[in-house]
C-alpha cells in the first residue's frame, strides 16, 4: 500500500481503537465523506419541517399549480398545497420507513442466520428452506398482495397507512439477506479455534453465538444495513406510486410521483423534485456504504495495524 | 450431471409446496376471507354471499380448500345447493392440472388470461435484457481493463446514478421529455409515443413498433445496466488479479490474449448469477414499466388485479412467478457446476 506512510507515523502516536481506524479510512472517501454530510442536510430538513408549523396537508385551492417561485421553492400542487413542505414530511415518511424495514430485517435475519449458520444440521436445513422458499416469492408482486391484505385487515396496530405497516411489508422480504449473510458468516467462523476454545471453557450456545462469532460480522452486516435502507426507500417509493405504498393526503416521495403523473404535461414540477430527492438520499447512501465495505473491510484495517 | 439435476429438480418440489401453502394461507387467513371485496357491494345479501362461497368452495375449511385447489375436487362428491347432501362431483381439475380458478373479476378461467398476456411481456422484457446484455458486457470488461482511467471514472459515477435512480421516475422523465416537450420536426407531433405497444387503429409496421418499444425498454435498461456493468467489472477486475492470469502474462502472452482469452471468460461465469435474478421477470414482467407504459403485460395484468383484489388471478400470477425464479435459479447452478470445475455438485 502506497499511501499508508503518513499513517504509520500516526499509528506510532497514540494506540489506535478500531473506531479510529475505520473513520480515518471512511474519512477518504470522497464519494461516502459527500454522501454521509448530504444525508445528514436532509435527515435535518426533514426532521425540522416535521416541527415545523408547516403542514403538508393544508390545502390553499387559490394558489393551486403555481410554478417554482420566491413564495414557494418547489411550487404548489393540484390543491395548492407546497411542495417544498410536501417533499420534506415525505422524506421524514420514507427516511423512517428506510430505517424501519433495516431494523425489523435484522431481528428477523440475524436470529436466523445465526441458528442456521451456528448449529447446522436439521436446524441449517430447515431455516435454509424458509430462506430461500421466501427468496423465491416475486418480490414487488409478494409485496402488493401483502399491503393489498392488510390494509383489507387494520389491525388496531397495524393501521392500514402507517410507517410500521409498509416497513413490515418490505422487511417481510428483506430479511433473508440478512440471513443468508449471517450464516454465511457463522459458517466462516465456527470452526475457528478461539469457539473451541470457548466451548472447552463452557460457555453456552448463546454466548457463544452473541459474543464469540457475532461481532466478527459487524462490518459485512454494518455495510448491507446501510445498503439495505437505500434499497427500502427505493421499495416503499415504488410501492407508493403504485398506490400500495403510503396513501395521501400523507405525503411520501412515491405517492407525491403517482399524483404528478397525470399533471406531468402542464406541471411538470410536481415530478421532477420528489424524485430527485428520492435520487439524492439513495445515491448518498449507496456512497456511504461504499465507503464502509472499503473502511470495513477487516484485511486492510490489520494492514493498517500491523505496519 | 445428471443425477445432480434430477436431485436439484425434486428439491424445488417442496419449495413449491412451501411457498404455494404461505400464499394460500395468507389469502385466506385475511378476515373477510378472498371474498371480502364482494361484501362491500350494496345487493350483496348473507344469502348470495353463501351460495358464492359454495360456489368458490370457501366453505370448507382451509386444508381441503388447498387440497381442491392443488389438485382439484371432480374426484369428490361435493354439496352445490348447500342443503347438506352431496349431490354431484367437482369441477375444478387443480393447479396441478393447470386450473388457476376463476377470475373474480370477469368470473374467467385464470390461465388463459395470463397466456394471453404474456407474449407482450416475453417480448418487452426480453428485448430489455437483451439490450442490457449488450450495453453492460463490454462496459463492465472495458472499465475493469481500463481501471481508474476517464471511461472507467464515467462508467463508475453513471452506474451510481443508475443504481439509485427511481425506476418509476426515469420513466416519469423520459415522457416528459420525449413525448411532451420534444416533437418531431417534420410531422410535428410527438417524438416519441408516451405509451402502448403499437399506434391503435393503424396498420402494423415495424417501424412503429420500435417506437413504441424505445422508452420502455430505456426505463428497464438503465438499472439493470447500472447492476450488471458493475458486477461484472468487479468480476473482471477478481480475475485479473489470479495467479494463472499472471502466468500467463509471464509466459509471455500478448495483453489482449491474456484479457480476451483467457480473463473474459472466467469474468463471465459470475454474470450467470446476474441473468438469473433478472430472468424471472421476463415473465412476471416489470409492474412499473407496464403500468407507466400502458403495456398489456403480465405487470399490468397483476397491478390491476391487485387493485380489484382479484386474489384467484393474483394467486396463479405469483405461483407462476415462483416457479420461474425457481427453475431460473436451477438453471444458473447447473450451468455454474457445468461451466466452473471448482463447484461440486454431491
Amino acid at each position: 500500500m502506497p499511501n499508508n506512510t503518513d499513517e504509520k507515523n500516526s499509528t506510532m502516536k497514540s494506540p489506535d481503537t478500531m473506531g479510529s481506524l475505520v473513520w480515518r479510512r471512511f474519512r477518504r472517501h470522497p464519494g461516502a465523506m459527500a454522501g454521509a454530510v448530504i444525508l445528514t442536510i436532509l435527515i435535518l430538513s426533514v426532521t425540522l419541517a416535521g416541527l415545523s408549523p408547516y403542514d403538508p396537508e393544508k390545502s390553499d385551492i387559490v394558489n393551486r399549480f403555481k410554478p417554482p417561485s420566491s413564495s414557494y421553492l418547489f411550487g404548489t400542487d393540484g390543491l395548492g398545497r407546497d411542495v417544498l413542505v410536501r417533499v420534506l414530511h415525505g422524506g421524514r415518511v420514507s427516511l423512517s420507513v428506510g430505517f424501519l424495514v433495516v431494523a425489523i430485517s435484522l431481528s428477523i435475519g440475524v436470529p436466523i442466520g445465526s441458528a442456521a449458520g451456528y448449529f447446522g444440521g436439521w436446524v441449517d436445513s430447515v431455516l435454509s428452506k424458509v430462506i430461500d422458499a421466501t427468496m423465491s416469492l416475486p418480490a414487488l408482486m409478494f409485496m402488493i398482495l401483502l399491503a393489498a391484505i392488510l390494509r383489507e385487515i387494520d389491525l388496531p396496530i397495524l393501521k392500514s397507512n402507517s410507517r410500521l405497516t409498509i416497513s413490515l411489508v418490505l422487511g417481510v422480504l428483506s430479511w433473508p439477506t440478512a440471513a443468508r449473510l449471517v450464516r454465511a458468516i457463522f459458517l466462516t467462523f465456527r470452526e475457528m479455534e478461539y469457539v473451541t476454545a470457548a466451548k472447552a471453557l463452557g460457555a453456552s450456545n448463546l454466548r457463544i453465538i452473541i459474543s464469540e462469532i457475532l461481532p466478527n460480522g459487524l462490518g459485512p452486516i454494518i455495510v448491507e444495513s446501510t445498503l439495505g435502507i437505500g434499497y427500502a426507500i427505493m421499495e416503499e417509493s415504488t410501492l407508493s406510486f403504485l398506490g400500495f405504498g403510503i396513501m395521501p393526503p400523507t405525503p411520501s416521495w412515491g405517492n407525491m410521483l403517482d399524483n404528478a403523473q397525470e399533471h406531468l404535461a402542464q406541471y411538470p414540477w410536481l415530478a421532477i423534485f420528489p424524485g430527485l430527492m428520492i435520487f439524492l438520499a439513495i445515491i448518498s447512501i449507496n456512497f456511504i456504504g461504499d465507503g464502509l465495505r472499503d473502511a470495513l473491510d477487516p484485511y486492510k484495517i490489520l494492514a493498517q495495524i500491523d505496519e | 450431471m445428471g443425477q445432480y439435476i434430477v436431485r436439484r429438480l425434486l428439491q424445488a418440489i417442496p419449495m413449491l409446496l412451501l411457498v404455494s401453502i404461505l400464499l394460500f394461507a395468507l389469502v385466506n387467513l385475511a378476515p373477510g376471507g378472498p371474498l371480502s371485496q364482494f361484501s362491500r357491494s350494496r345487493r350483496m345479501t348473507a344469502e348470495r354471499a353463501e351460495s358464492l362461497k359454495r360456489q368458490f368452495g370457501l366453505d370448507k375449511p382451509l386444508p381441503v380448500q388447498y387440497i381442491v385447489w392443488l389438485v382439484g375436487n371432480d374426484w369428490m362428491a361435493i354439496d352445490t345447493d348447500g342443503n347438506g347432501i352431496t349431490d354431484s362431483f367437482g369441477t375444478r381439475k387443480g393447479v396441478l392440472r393447470g386450473d388457476f380458478g376463476f377470475s373474480y373479476q370477469n368470473r374467467e378461467p385464470v390461465l388463459p388470461q395470463i397466456l394471453d398476456r404474456l407474449p407482450n411481456t416475453v417480448y418487452l422484457m426480453g428485448i430489455t435484457l437483451i439490450v442490457v446484455a449488450i450495453v453492460a458486457i463490454p462496459v463492465g470488461i472495458i472499465s475493469a481493463v481500463k481501471q481508474y482511467s476517464a471511461f472507467d471514472l464515467t462508467v463508475t459515477t453513471l452506474s451510481f446514478m443508475g443504481q439509485a435512480m427511481p425506476e418509476f421516475w426515469l420513466g416519469l422523465i423520459l415522457i416528459l421529455v420525449f413525448y411532451v416537450s420534444l416533437d418531431n420536426p417534420v410531422t410535428g407531433k410527438s417524438l416519441l409515443p408516451g405509451g402502448g405497444m403499437y399506434t391503435i387503429g393503424a396498420e402494423f409496421s415495424l417501424v412503429d413498433r420500435i417506437r413504441h418499444l424505445i422508452l420502455p425498454v430505456s426505463m428497464g435498461v438503465v438499472g439493470w445496466v447500472a447492476w450488471w456493468s458493475r458486477f461484472l467489472r468487479s468480476s473482471m477486475l477478481e480475475v485479473i488479479n489470479q495467479d494463472y492470469i499472471r502466468t500467463a502474462r509471464a509466459k509471455g502472452q500478448n495483453e489482449r490474449k491474456v484479457l480476451y482469452r483467457h480473463a473474459l471468460k472466467n469474468a463471465l461465469i459470475p454474470l450467470i448469477t446476474m441473468i438469473a435474478i433478472d430472468f424471472p421477470y421476463v415473465f412476471t414482467g416489470a409492474i412499473v414499466i407496464e403500468r407507466i407504459f400502458s403495456w398489456p403485460g403480465m405487470g399490468r395484468l397483476y397491478y390491476n388485479s391487485a387493485t380489484s383484489r382479484d386474489y384467484p388471478m393474483l394467486m396463479g400470477v405469483l405461483i407462476l412467478g415462483s416457479v420461474v425464479i425457481l427453475l431460473s435459479n436451477l438453471m444458473a447452478d447447473i450451468i455454474y457446476a457445468y461451466l466452473d470445475p471448482r463447484v461440486r455438485y454431491d
